[in-house]
């Protein structure tokens, strides 16, 4: 019972990080009709942000160390806690979190430079074109990032207070050994906070109502005097911020490297095509589900009745549910049957 | 592009015998590039099968496929099995690389080709995906995981030691009946293979079968209403396709008997797209061409260092020298897959078809402003000039 209700919070927060950026995927091929493969070196640059914000913060100079006396000793010290003490190390200490402040603009910024120097002159043109120039728009990112920042992981750490587990068993009556990280909890918590609030940016305000409107019968829409591409341009960059924040947030948890983009990218396209093409709930509800069911193919008792079902399950589950239901859980008619 | 136009067979022979001349020639004309060694050469042979068997299924009905990457694994790990098991002998070795790749292609086939468009991409994506990781995990007794599969003085091979041939001391070789897999003489082998699959290729380009894959790729429904069932080509030219990445495999563990996962990952599919969309895409010689450039400048391109650069612009001024040569450091050596990357971007933004588009757009160029007489039938022209760029 434990294992299987931690396995839940584990499947639940992987999948949370699927949902969020098959999110992106999804909003991005509804409103523009693009299939992004550069998604996913998106995500990989929100966890940059992070390691950014990190740099720039433990920016250090050497100073004497006066606990030593007996020689000329020096240690680096972060500018940080020269100036403000302790709450220099503070502001160190949350780096993570504050990224998201950095991150926002940032990935607002590079969604739209991208989607107006690039993606609209691919609206009209084939899908495997889409596919093709955006992949080579992801090998290039990587390319750069992995330049700038080399080609190991850079571990991030969550803020002390958090860095910790939380007995969830005793919250849930299930005895004091079930713990799990707070990371992951605050993580499974932002996904679904963010989920939110782009569901609800969409449904509860005029803007949303226009976007969807637009993703409905864009023609119409321009009819009546809409400038429904610039929406769309800010509906790529909202898409590319929800994936950078995952990618920030992410940072704790997976040490980020300039491959993270493409591991992630190939599960998330398979989460929207189990979701449905175009289809939002769906690929929330994908995300998740796939994330639970992975956790729970990894467990050693499931491991021992199909032997390597962890490394495949999201695959064959793909392969099924194409075959069987093929315009996904919560697929529209008409998407991408052409 | 226009490929209606019957070529006669006599064409297309005297086409096959320049090819051979030029492939068979290579180890000459390649010397003053710098890339007549035998390794790169082999290489340019064996990704030129990899990539014309990709361009049946890509150039000629438009699916794509981006798992292509596990039938070269699975001709790989065969070859290996056949020679630690059979033989060092490379015939068996292909021949058992190939059918199992074809038979492979044949269940991946069978699933994927129900659903087109993107989804035929994500589903070949996840099959290929699937076999990549299963051969890091369960299947470690028969891939070797991340060591890799390799050959060991103690394999049975049943059919050498039947034979009377002993492994002596060292670690046998793959062989032709005693011509050795490496070196020239595996180039050798490479290139004839190479010519034969291209002109099997080249048959199928021209064959009544070849252009109802064409007609696949320019509009299904009308090939449906017109009362063809288009699975069973899709079928066929998928595991056509698969056995031709088979052999591709195979031929990489005759130059090299080794097989290792790494193969098999997607990125590794990626660059057979890559190479196809570089060469031009349903073209004849595209693929080849893409090959060759892109295998030759991954060579010239990795071997570059800080120190090669700082003495290529040892010219410049000093503080000058170290900045140009750490800003061109950024896409050579390490980087390299930058500028593939990059260079696929620009192909893929301004010349979708590919270099071969470019030569045909150049050579129109070239005709049109050499015409004396603008007011010739430019018409007839023009389409001659892209049936002779369609066709070679």
């Amino acid at each position: 019972m434990d294992a299987i209700f931690l396995q839940i919070l584990n499947g639940l927060d992987k999948g949370g990080a699927y949902a969020l950026i098959a999110l992106g995927l999804t909003l991005v091929f509804g409103t523009l009709g693009v299939v992004n493969f550069a998604h996913g070196a998106i995500f990989m640059m929100g966890a940059f942000c992070a390691v950014t914000v990190e740099k720039l913060l433990t920016l250090s100079v050497k100073v004497k160390d006066e606990s030593v006396t007996f020689f000329d000793a020096y240690k680096e010290t972060p500018y940080l806690e020269l100036w403000f003490g302790d709450t220099g190390t503070a502001i160190i200490d949350w780096s993570v979190p504050l990224s998201i402040l950095l991150a926002i603009p940032v990935m607002l910024l590079i969604g739209i430079v991208m989607e107006r120097s690039l993606i609209r002159y691919f609206y009209k043109r084939p899908h495997a074109e889409q596919i093709l120039v955006t992949f080579g728009l992801a090998i290039v990112l990587q390319e750069l990032v992995k330049a700038a920042f080399g080609a190991n992981p850079i571990p991030q750490g969550a803020p002390d207070i958090v860095a910790g587990s939380a007995a969830v068993g005793a919250i849930f009556g299930l005895g004091e050994a079930v713990v799990y990280p707070w990371w992951r909890l605050i993580y499974l918590a932002f996904s679904l906070l963010t989920i939110g609030l782009v569901f609800s940016f969409l449904h509860f305000t005029t803007y949303g109502m226009v976007v969807r409107a637009g993703m409905a019968d864009r023609e119409t829409v321009e009819l009546l005097g809409i400038n429904i591409e610039r929406r769309f341009t800010i509906v790529f960059g909202i898409a590319a911020v929800v994936a950078g924040l995952a990618g920030v947030m992410y940072t704790p948890v997976l040490p980020p490297d300039y491959h993270l983009g493409m591991d992630f990218l190939v599960l998330s396209f398979v989460v929207v095509v189990v979701g449905g093409m175009g289809s939002l709930p769906g690929a929330v509800a994908a995300g998740f589900l796939l994330g639970i069911l992975q956790s729970f193919s990894s467990m050693t008792e499931v491991k021992d009745i199909f032997p390597g079902i962890d490394q495949i399950i999201i695959y064959l589950v793909a392969v099924v549910i194409l075959l069987t239901r093929p315009r996904g859980l919560l697929g529209r008619r008409g998407v991408m049957e052409s | 592009m226009t490929n209606t136009k019957i070529v006669s067979p006599k064409k297309d022979m005297i086409f096959m015998a320049i090819l051979s001349a030029v492939v068979l020639t290579m180890p000459l004309w390649l010397q003053p590039f710098g890339a007549a060694y035998p390794d790169l050469m082999q290489k340019f042979m064996i990704f030129g099968i990899f990539a014309i068997g990709y361009n049946i299924l890509f150039g000629l009905t438009g699916y794509l496929s981006f798992g292509h990457a596990a039938f070269l694994g699975v001709g790989s790990y065969t070859a290996v099995w056949s020679f630690k098991l059979l033989s060092m002998n490379v015939i068996p070795a292909l021949l058992f690389g190939t059918v199992l790749s074809g038979l492979f292609a044949l269940a991946i086939g069978f699933v994927s080709l129900r659903r087109s468009g993107i989804y035929f991409s994500i589903l070949t994506l996840a099959f290929a995906q699937m076999s990549y990781n299963l051969a890091y995990s369960v299947l470690t007794p028969i891939t070797n995981g991340e060591t890799g599969l390799q050959l060991e003085q103690a394999d049975p091979r049943v059919l050498d030691r039947m034979s009377g041939i002993e492994a002596n001391s060292s670690l046998p070789t793959p062989n032709l009946f005693g011509i050795e897999g490496v070196g020239y003489s595996g180039f050798y082998i490479c290139a004839a293979l190479m010519l034969i699959s291209f002109f099997i290729y080249l048959r199928i380009f021209r064959s009544p079968f070849g252009l109802k894959l064409r007609a696949i790729k320019s509009n299904q429904n009308r090939m449906s209403y017109t009362g063809y069932s288009t699975r069973p080509y899709l079928m066929t030219a998928f595991v056509i396709s698969g056995m031709y990445a088979g052999l591709a495999g195979s031929l990489l563990a005759v130059t090299d008997p080794l097989a290792g996962a790494e193969r098999m990952q997607w990125t590794a599919s990626g660059e057979v797209v890559l190479i196809t969309i570089l060469g031009g895409v349903g073209t004849l010689i595209g693929p080849l061409l893409g090959a060759g450039i892109i295998k030759y400048f991954e060579n010239i391109f990795s071997a570059f260092n800080d120190t090669v650069l700082l003495n290529a612009f040892s010219f410049l001024p000093d503080w000058l020298a170290h900045g140009v040569a750490s800003v061109v450091g950024l896409f050579v050596g390490e980087g390299w897959h930058l500028t593939l990357g990059l260079v696929f971007m620009l192909i893929v933004i301004f010349l979708p078809g590919g270099i071969m588009e470019g030569i045909s757009r150049l050579a129109r160029l070239v005709t049109n402003r050499s015409k004396s007489d603008p007011k010739s039938d430019t018409h007839e022209n023009k389409e001659k000039e892209q049936t002779s760029a369609g066709e070679v």
